[in-house]
């Protein structure tokens, strides 16, 4: 499959469209990609000025970026996906990767970008009544009230 | 505990072919509720269900606070008489964001942060860390700095498999077992102490280097640790490993086989103890490993036994590298000699003015690091650590995300434990040997 591709420090680097994730995956799977080692997210939201995208990739406020191994051929590659703000939804991968079911578990938790087709997408890491992602760029870290006068945490 | 012994490993899941055991979505061994409802109905007997063989199943809830779940690991489990047919993982209950709390701190502070994950063994963190800084920089540490961290991370493998010892023993009932493995951990934290000045949690490994070189005598200290060491291993033979009783209540408990193990991005010695020769040490060489001689441990039947016995022969493997590092450890400076990534001498702040200035900017805003983004993964006693780290050119990372292999390795739980009692949950979570703080983080 045919998707922009560049190499940063020795790795390569692909950039499928959402829509194209599970064929990509497919076939990578087919070429000796036998392990998603990795799954994690990031909100570009305060990052707007990145520069490391190719031309043809529109950016987006979330990334999904999915590293995987390849044993035979000892290769790494990564995945990029960009996810739009409006309808944070990306294929799961558990029926190629049944391993990715807790990492996937984890970015919902996280960031809220929801996985179709997931078993079990519940929270994994806060309790189940959590309001709100904690990862992303516009969660506050929360302040804890202390009796200075300076402070701006509510006393 | 009971030294009853189940026959051979998942005896209730049906005939199936590789690893379509842990592909399934309805029936397989992760049971798939929410923390509420299994809540709700704990201690009750199943009986709205239309399937009659699982009337008679009850949920447990086993954790958080469980003195064989090594933290606060909660297990929803399904059971069948004393017999775990499903169960789930909960795990949340160490989280503290440490993440999040990534992004507002400096490179320079950061491995303060990372450190603080896996604190069985944090130099592993702390290294993936620098290891991923270093890489965003393009820069080269020193030979000595990539010796010492080699020589560091080495004795923290082994600090690490020998606390494994001592838990894996208290779990199954040998309890003169936790003794031995806390006393000779001991021996490798007295050394830590020395050369970082902390036990656990060292921030030693840092970006451009380590912090401090080696204390005056540490070749004497190390060959004390390496007499020490080797006879005690051989004890641990005498009291475990030939014991029948022993054997008996791991061999064949909590069974995996290959590509059940890839499927579900298992790595470490969960991974190495199907028989699948995997070692970023050796297949993906990082410091200079592949200038030292070692050989990789494998085991056969991907139980519980062989994990223990990978973990016990890993140590031996470790203190051979250390041997070899003894002798051939390069002179030369412990970190890089630039002064806008490592803080000045002590004493040059005193002479220089510019010195001054560039401490006073490390310890205040930190160094700024070129926008990008990067992977970089290491050989953890727990299989593989890496660090995803995403920079926008400011002095924080933009993102820093820790692949924990406790994290990912606990998927195997479900798998591991179908079919088994109760007590063999028991010796099966031992021998996944998480970190909690790691897989929380």
């Amino acid at each position: 499959m045919n998707v922009p591709t560049v190499e940063t420090f020795g790795q390569q680097v692909l950039h499928p469209k959402v829509e194209e994730l599970i064929d990509l995956a497919t076939e990578l799977k087919q070429e000796g990609f036998n392990m998603v080692v990795d799954l994690t997210a990031v909100d570009y939201l305060s990052f707007p000025t990145r520069t490391d995208l190719p031309e043809d990739v529109k950016p987006e406020r979330f990334e999904v970026v999915i590293s995987m191994i390849n044993h035979q051929t000892r290769e790494r590659l990564r995945l990029r996906v960009q996810i739009e703000e409006e309808n944070p939804v990306a294929p799961s991968l558990f029926d190629l990767y049944p391993g990715t079911e807790s990492m996937e578990r984890e970015v919902f938790d996280m960031f809220g970008i929801n996985f179709s087709d997931h078993p079990d997408l519940t929270r994994i890491l806060m309790p189940e009544d959590w309001i709100g992602h904690p990862l992303r760029k516009d969660f506050s870290v929360g302040q804890i009230p202390v009796q200075f006068k300076a402070s701006k945490a509510k006393r | 505990m009971t030294s009853e012994v189940v026959e051979t490993d998942n005896q209730s899941s049906p005939v199936l072919s590789n690893d379509e055991r842990v592909r399934l979505r309805e029936g397989s061994a992760v049971l798939r509720i929410s923390e509420s409802d299994a809540t709700s109905k704990a201690g009750n007997e199943i009986t709205e269900t239309s399937d009659p063989s699982e009337e008679t199943r009850m949920i447990l809830n086993m954790g958080p606070s469980h003195p064989s779940t090594h933290g606060v690991l909660r297990l929803i489990l399904e059971l069948e008489g004393e017999t775990v047919e499903r169960s789930k993982p909960v795990i949340g209950y160490l989280h503290t964001g440490m993440e999040k709390t990534a992004e507002t701190l400096s490179y320079t502070q950061g491995s303060t942060n990372v450190t603080r994950m896996d604190y069985a063994s944090p130099l592993f963190t702390e290294l993936a860390f620098s290891l991923a800084v270093e890489k965003l920089l393009e820069i080269e540490v020193p030979p000595r700095a990539t010796w010492i961290r080699m020589l560091m991370c080495e004795l923290n493998r082994i600090s690490s498999h020998l606390l494994f010892q001592a838990t894996n023993g208290m779990d199954l009932g040998a309890v003169s077992m936790m003794i031995y493995g806390w006393r000779e951990r001991e021996e490798v934290l007295r050394f830590f102490e020395k050369v970082t000045g902390l036990r656990m949690n060292h921030n030693y490994i840092r970006p451009g280097g380590v912090a401090v070189d080696l204390h005056d005598g540490w070749q004497a200290d190390l060959r004390n640790l390496l007499e020490i060491i080797p006879p005690r291993l051989d004890e641990y033979d005498d009291l475990l490993t030939g014991q029948p009783l022993f054997q008996k209540r791991l061999q064949g408990i909590g069974s995996l086989n290959t590509s059940e193990a890839l499927a579900l991005s298992a790595t470490g010695p969960i991974l190495r103890s199907t028989g699948y020769d995997w070692d970023l040490r050796k297949d993906e060489p990082y410091l200079a490993y592949d200038q030292v001689d070692f050989d990789v441990i494998v085991g056969t039947h991907g139980d519980s036994f062989d994990r223990f016995a990978i973990r016990l022969n890993e140590v031996r493997e470790s203190l051979r590298i250390v041997e070899q590092i003894l002798d051939l450890i390069p002179s030369g400076d412990y970190r890089i000699q630039d002064k806008k990534i490592t803080p000045p001498p002590r004493a040059r702040i005193d002479e220089s003015m510019e010195a001054l200035i560039h401490h006073f900017k490390i310890f205040t805003e930190g160094f700024h690091v070129p926008p990008g983004e990067v992977y970089a993964a290491v050989e953890s006693p727990r299989g593989e650590l890496g660090c995803y780290l995403v920079s926008d050119g400011s002095p924080n990372p933009y993102r820093m995300h820790i692949r924990g292999p406790s994290f990912v390795n606990l998927q195997t739980l479900p798998h591991l434990m179908r079919g088994g009692l109760i007590a063999d949950a028991v010796a099966v979570i031992s021998s996944i040997d998480p970190i909690m703080g790691e897989v929380d983080r």
